[in-house]
């Protein structure tokens, strides 16, 4: 028996393995150009756009005002007890997750989540700093010389500098934007903007220029989660294997007429942002970014083979290929039940919230009765009641607003401190006001327990009221 | 269990406890570095917490640490900063008619909010947190019918003087004599009927007649002829429905025999002109404020 009190237990650290992304053109890198372009151009103009909402009220068209408790969205104004709004929505970005996960596979990581799409843009600068792929790898393995120190100080420069713009259009959807531009820069902002500009310009920087693939592989939950919205209907990047295997050198010999159509060129490894190779199958790093699909491509348009060995392909359809059948129609794919369902339930949210904006109120109320004492017994041996009411004005101008009894009551209403029964509630602000509701000496709802009653509150100018029920308590006796 | 025979596991080259139990035995990793650095790192900010920072409990207190921190001191800063900001509307609210807040509403504001708090701290005792009072002399603060006049000046004066309350000069007195010892127990009864009569409760008419004199002997010079009381005297209305010691005929005829005597405390001296003032002013917004 050996010693193996010497020997250290494996470890359980994976060292990274460098990955340099070969440059790539075709129809899927196109795609992913304009997606990055468009989300990029959302992401840092949004802020700067203008929605004029009257005097009272911000003018900045997505506004998240922590502060005032209000989140502008163009046309919409929330106020924390409508966060089902946000709610729904997050709901309908889960099951959206589900629908296109469900259809194309992880179409989410390869196209548009953030990680993929600056990681895209840091190699971008990468790439123009310092070269294609055998231009970087030799840099990685040179010595650190006065060139490799330039070219490297470079490039982080460039990336902490977007970085920073990252950090620092996120602060704009939390205050208005042109202020706080003004605010950051002669360092009149408050601390909370300086350390998110911070913290996020740290993660864009390093999950950006340095950790990359290892987000996906090491910290992201959805590669984990997208094993069970997956299927073997779903299109996902995949290597026709039938076809390409064997693989083997491109030969005119006669040899070669038994190789596969793959000529082991490693086109589509070299492409890859997280450095695996397609050919192994599905697997935990495919982000399906497609690039690996536009290198086969063209290699294979350069050996005179049709084009999709590396495709968009479901596995169930590779499984009918390779028995010699041929694959189902991309429209039967996804018109599947699976598919309808997720679209019907992702549809039907939608179809709610979108009612439940349009039926929105702007003006609401609420009644809390006073139950410290729950009556008064005046003098003349009426009974009072008091109810605390908040009234929420969720419109930008002033408003008066009237408060009434529903039906035809011999009570008599009063509001605390006014003569009148109309109080004016300031745009886009809930207002306390208490109200006095008095029932003469031995009336039914005096001598009564509890009597319904409704209040009623209306703005006649724009002829919009609001009820909400309550409860008289009289003596009981 | 076996003896300690610590030795080498070969699967995972990690040392085992020696502990066995039904051939189990227990690997003895040891703790992750990262752990133990933090676990030191605690106990070293633990030491200099405790030089820094009040820590190690003494007879009376703590050690005070050297930075002098105290949460006491902390607090007290933190009222002298909120009363340094609400020093020109205290000063405004001391410099100005009592009466005329109403037509200030920022002033009104802030009154009616420090008043709440005055309230809750040195009122709620006896007129309870909603200020209805209490049957057996704490009277109800929220209804129409006030002792001692219910404008804003008369508030202010029964919260300064008190009312029967003997260390203060100025605070107002009433005091209803014990009918027992003056009046015979039929008579004390007929004065009972009458009362009740007077706020239209169920009663001996016959009773209540013979009463009407011993009324206007014995009571009507405070209570005035009608009943209605006086406020300048502090006598109460007897014609309403609002009794501070009971409407039953039980309660009056103990009112009668034995008097009552309930006794406000001055709180000019306890508490400074301003917040007076402030409690005046929310009792007054409490619906029975004249």
């Amino acid at each position: 028996m050996t010693d193996v009190s010497q020997s250290k237990p494996p470890s359980l650290y994976a060292a990274r393995e460098p990955v340099f992304p070969r440059r790539v053109s075709g129809k899927f890198r196109t795609l992913k150009w304009w997606i990055m372009g468009i989300t990029l151009a959302i992401y840092y103009i949004t802020p700067w756009l203008r929605w004029d909402r009257g005097p009272a009220l911000p003018d900045q068209a997505v506004l998240v005002d922590m502060a005032n408790r209000r989140f502008y969205f163009f046309f919409i104004e929330i106020w924390p007890q409508e966060f089902y709004f946000v709610a729904g929505l997050l709901i309908m970005a889960g099951l959206g997750l589900f629908l296109f996960t469900a259809a194309l596979g992880r179409v989410w990581c390869g196209y548009t989540c953030p990680q993929t799409v600056w990681t895209d843009l840091f190699i971008l600068v990468e790439r123009w700093i310092e070269g294609d792929r055998n231009a970087r790898v030799r840099l990685f393995n040179a010595k650190w010389d006065a060139r490799k120190i330039r070219l490297r100080l470079f490039k982080w420069t460039v990336w902490l500098l977007i970085a920073v713009a990252t950090g620092g259009a996120w602060v704009f959807y939390f205050a208005d934007a042109p202020t706080l531009l003004v605010d950051l820069f002669t360092l009149q902002a408050p601390l909370t903007a300086y350390a998110s500009v911070f913290i996020l310009t740290a993660t864009t920087f390093i999950f950006g220029g340095f950790m990359r693939e290892q987000v996906c592989i090491y910290m992201c939950p959805w590669p984990r989660i997208q094993g069970a919205m997956m299927d073997e209907q779903t299109i996902t990047v995949g290597y026709r294997a039938w076809r390409g295997e064997p693989r083997g050198k491109h030969r005119k010999s006669a040899e070669a007429a038994d190789l596969g159509d793959c000529i082991d060129c490693s086109a589509c490894v070299n492409v890859c942002p997280t450095g695996i190779d397609i050919r192994d199958g599905q697997q935990l790093a495919c982000i399906t970014c497609a690039l690996c699909i536009d290198a086969c491509d063209d290699v294979m348009d350069k050996i005179g083979k049709p084009r999709g060995l590396i495709d968009y392909v479901t596995v169930e359809d590779q499984e009918t290929e390779t028995r010699g059948g041929t694959s189902v129609s991309i429209i039967r794919r996804i018109l599947r039940p699976r598919i309808i369902v997720y679209t019907a339930l992702w549809g039907a949210i939608g179809l709610g919230l979108i009612a439940a904006l349009v039926m929105r109120t702007d003006l609401a109320f609420s009644i809390e009765p006073v139950r410290n004492p729950v009556n008064v017994v005046l003098s003349d041996g009426s009974v009072r009641n008091a109810y605390e009411l908040r009234l929420r004005n969720m419109t930008g101008f002033d408003r008066d607003l009237e408060i009434s009894l529903e039906g035809s009551r011999n009570m008599v209403l009063e509001l605390q401190g006014q003569d009148t029964r109309s109080v004016t509630v300031p745009a886009d602000e809930t207002l306390r006001q208490r109200v006095y509701l008095t029932a003469p000496a031995n009336s039914g709802a005096a001598t009564a327990g509890a009597t319904e009653i409704v209040m009623t509150v209306s703005d006649e100018n724009s002829e919009t009221t609001a009820s909400e029920p309550t409860i008289f308590q009289g003596t009981g006796r | 269990m076996a003896d300690n025979k610590r030795e080498i596991d070969t699967a995972t080259n990690t040392e085992t406890t020696g502990h066995e139990w039904d051939g189990i035995r227990e690997l003895d990793t040891p703790m992750p570095r990262w752990w133990l650095i933090t676990f030191y790192i605690t106990i070293v900010w633990a030491i200099i917490y405790t030089i820094f920072m009040p820590a190690w409990p003494m007879i009376n207190s703590a050690t005070p640490g050297i930075l002098g921190y105290s949460s006491r001191e902390e607090v007290a800063q933190e009222l002298a900063a909120a009363n340094e900001v609400n020093a020109p509307l205290d000063e405004r609210l001391a410099n100005m008619e009592i009466a005329s807040v109403v037509e200030d509403p920022e002033l009104l504001r802030f009154a009616t909010a420090g008043g709440g708090a005055i309230f809750r701290n040195y009122c709620s005792q006896c007129h309870g947190a909603g200020a209805a009072g209490a049957v057996g002399g704490y009277p109800n603060l929220l209804d129409d019918d006030w002792l001692w006049g219910g404008t804003l000046t008369d508030i202010q004066q029964t919260l300064t003087h008190g009312i029967r309350y003997e260390e203060d000069p100025d605070t107002r007195y009433s005091q209803m004599p014990a009918f027992g010892d003056i009046l015979e127990e039929e008579e004390i009864n007929s004065l009972v009927q009458y009362v009740l009569s007077l706020s239209n409760q169920e009663h001996d008419a016959e009773a209540a007649t013979a009463g009407t004199e011993l009324f206007m002997d014995n009571c009507s010079v405070c209570h005035g002829e009608d009943g209605r009381g006086m406020q300048d005297q502090g006598a109460p209305n007897l014609t309403d429905s609002i009794w501070l010691y009971g409407g039953d005929p039980e309660s009056i005829a103990n009112t009668i025999h034995d008097s009552r005597f309930g006794i406000m405390p001055a709180f000019g001296g306890r508490l400074s002109d301003e917040d007076i003032r402030k409690a005046a002013i929310y009792v007054h917004t409490l619906g029975g404020g004249q």
